[in-house]
């Protein structure tokens, strides 16, 4: 079981705001790890500094290998972020949106992995000519899921996934999530505000504070000490 | 009729223009008021090949096609890249400026002496059911035609039209994705500039090749784009068509003592008129979308 994204030591800033001080974190592969924390915290731009998206500086290695450059780098090195709000290209067709996500990808077997993702979700099959705007909070959010599949990642970096959406549709989100992680030993990142659901399905998590980590350890920790539960993750 | 004929030639060259005005808008969000210049450069280039360096039409007409591109990408990487994010006023005086100085090296390289850059596709009229049309008129629309569908099916089908079209729309999620977006808005920059070219080269026959050939025909683009919507490649051709068409039928119709008012002198001054009525009444063009501001 060998670690697949390392930060050490990471700072990054938005202009002269400084959002991260000193954030390190491991996640090994085949993992579903969450970051959590109240807003403002930094876990957003976590995920922004590991793709590239932000400014940073200190250790982020990916399978050992330093991530350097803007997000088209961390997309070549098999990062898929699906950003807050879901980064949906509303003007595009669902199938357009999925033929994005494949972006970075030179083989030919796309038709397959079309097949094998709309096994997950059913519903692509059959909408692929519709504008992507016109879908539902729910549906954009599985498509952007879809659509980070599409190019075979090897890290999923979800970015609070339940905004906006409706609690049932939510608990759906994460199960897929949760099928895809044990069922093809997808690795995950994910960022939320919904501590518990994102417990759920997580092995371990990392809870921020101020740009920094606060505390750490298994979900099943963090999940059955009451203290943490108030003072930390709110419920 | 005749005059629709000859109204859809030059409406055609119009629709590359606007075309290509509205590429550039819809992708970067700037106005190139050097389009024109542009083309008259790339015209200027493709004479030169033919005139001096003995090439072959089409030949020439290719290179200087392919020429354009490259100094449509250069242009966006090295002019357009480091305002881009700017304030608006700051883009336009860099485009002005261009404008300025590529007519100014036009004038200088070549002289203001106009030119004579022949049709390729010849002087022939042809007599089709008493409508009087020329060769170059049909040729002209041919290529007009032809090059849309090119670039929508560009567009529609392809990897790099799809990279083209997501940077436009979300360049944040589109870096996301992993495509290069500077590289992608370059190329929509060349792309325009290509269509320009191909503009002057169909324009230089009718109207003489000289440095002030494009301005006229860009004011006519303008105001073909902002009819149909600035950010709307099909807006942009129908709105070139339907111009092209109108400002003909006026000539035609002068015959008629409800448009006697109308001389040729009154073209260009009509075309911002639509510019001004469009603006007000209806500022999204026939085909755009209305801007909605969340505030």
């Amino acid at each position: 079981m060998r670690t697949l994204l390392e930060l050490d030591s990471v700072q990054a800033r938005y202009g002269p705001v400084q959002a991260l001080h000193d954030v390190s974190l491991t996640v090994v592969e085949g993992e579903v790890v969450a970051v959590l924390g109240a807003n403002g915290a930094g876990k957003t731009t976590t995920l922004r500094a590991i793709s590239g998206t932000v400014s940073r500086s200190g250790v982020i290695e990916l399978d050992g290998k330093p991530l350097k450059g803007g997000p088209e780098t961390a997309a070549r090195a098999g990062i898929a972020h699906v950003p807050e709000g879901r980064g949906t290209f509303v003007d595009l067709t669902v199938d357009e949106n999925l033929r994005l996500g494949a972006y970075t990808r030179r083989d030919r077997s796309l038709k397959e992995d079309v097949k094998r993702i709309a096994g997950y979700f059913p519903w692509i099959a059959e909408r692929g000519g519709q504008r992507a705007g016109t879908l539902s909070g729910g549906e954009q959010q599985m498509l952007a899921l879809a659509r980070a599949l599409m190019s075979k990642p090897r890290l999923l970096l979800l970015d609070e996934p339940s905004l906006g959406l409706a609690p049932m549709v939510v608990r759906e989100f994460f199960r897929t999530v949760r099928d895809l992680n044990e069922r093809e030993g997808l690795t995950v990142l994910v960022v939320e505000q919904d501590a518990r659901i994102a417990l759920s399905i997580s092995a371990r998590a990392y809870v921020l504070e101020v740009g920094r980590v606060a505390l750490t350890g298994t979900s099943a920790e963090l999940r059955d000490d009451e203290a943490v539960r108030r003072s930390y993750l709110g419920y | 009729m005749q005059q629709v004929v000859t109204g859809l030639a030059s409406g055609g060259v119009y629709a590359l223009l606007a075309l290509a005005l509205v590429i550039i808008h819809r992708s970067t969000g700037v106005i190139n008021f050097a389009q024109g210049e542009m083309a008259t450069l790339s015209t200027y280039v493709a004479w030169t090949l033919i005139a001096h360096h003995g090439w072959r039409y089409w030949p020439a007409f290719v290179a200087t096609l392919a020429l354009s591109f490259v100094g449509g990408v250069a242009t966006h990487r090295i002019v357009i890249r480091p305002v881009e994010g700017g304030s608006v006023l700051r883009i336009v005086i860099v485009t002005i400026g261009m404008l300025i100085a590529i007519n100014g090296f036009v004038i200088w390289q070549w002289g203001g002496e106009p030119q004579a850059l022949r049709s390729p596709f010849g002087t022939d009229t042809f007599d089709i059911g008493g409508v009087v049309v020329s060769s170059h008129d049909i040729g002209t629309i041919a290529v007009a035609l032809g090059i849309v569908v090119l670039l929508w099916a560009l567009f529609r089908f392809t990897k790099v039209g799809l990279a083209i079209r997501a940077s436009a729309v979300n360049p944040v999620e589109a870096r996301l994705v992993g495509v290069r977006v500077t590289w992608m808005l370059a190329l929509g920059w060349g792309l325009a500039a290509t269509l320009g070219a191909v503009a002057g080269i169909l324009t230089a026959p009718t109207v003489g090749l000289d440095p002030q050939m494009m301005q006229a025909v860009l004011i006519y683009a303008f105001a073909a784009a902002v009819l149909g919507g600035i950010d709307s490649p099909a807006g942009a051709v129908v709105g070139g068509l339907l111009l092209g068409v109108l400002l003909n039928m006026l000539s035609y119709l002068t015959q008629y003592d409800l448009f006697d008012w109308f001389s040729e002198e009154l073209r260009l001054p009509i075309a911002l008129l639509v510019i001004l009525v469009v603006l007000l009444v209806r500022p999204s063009g026939l085909f755009g979308r209305p801007e909605v501001k969340r505030v």
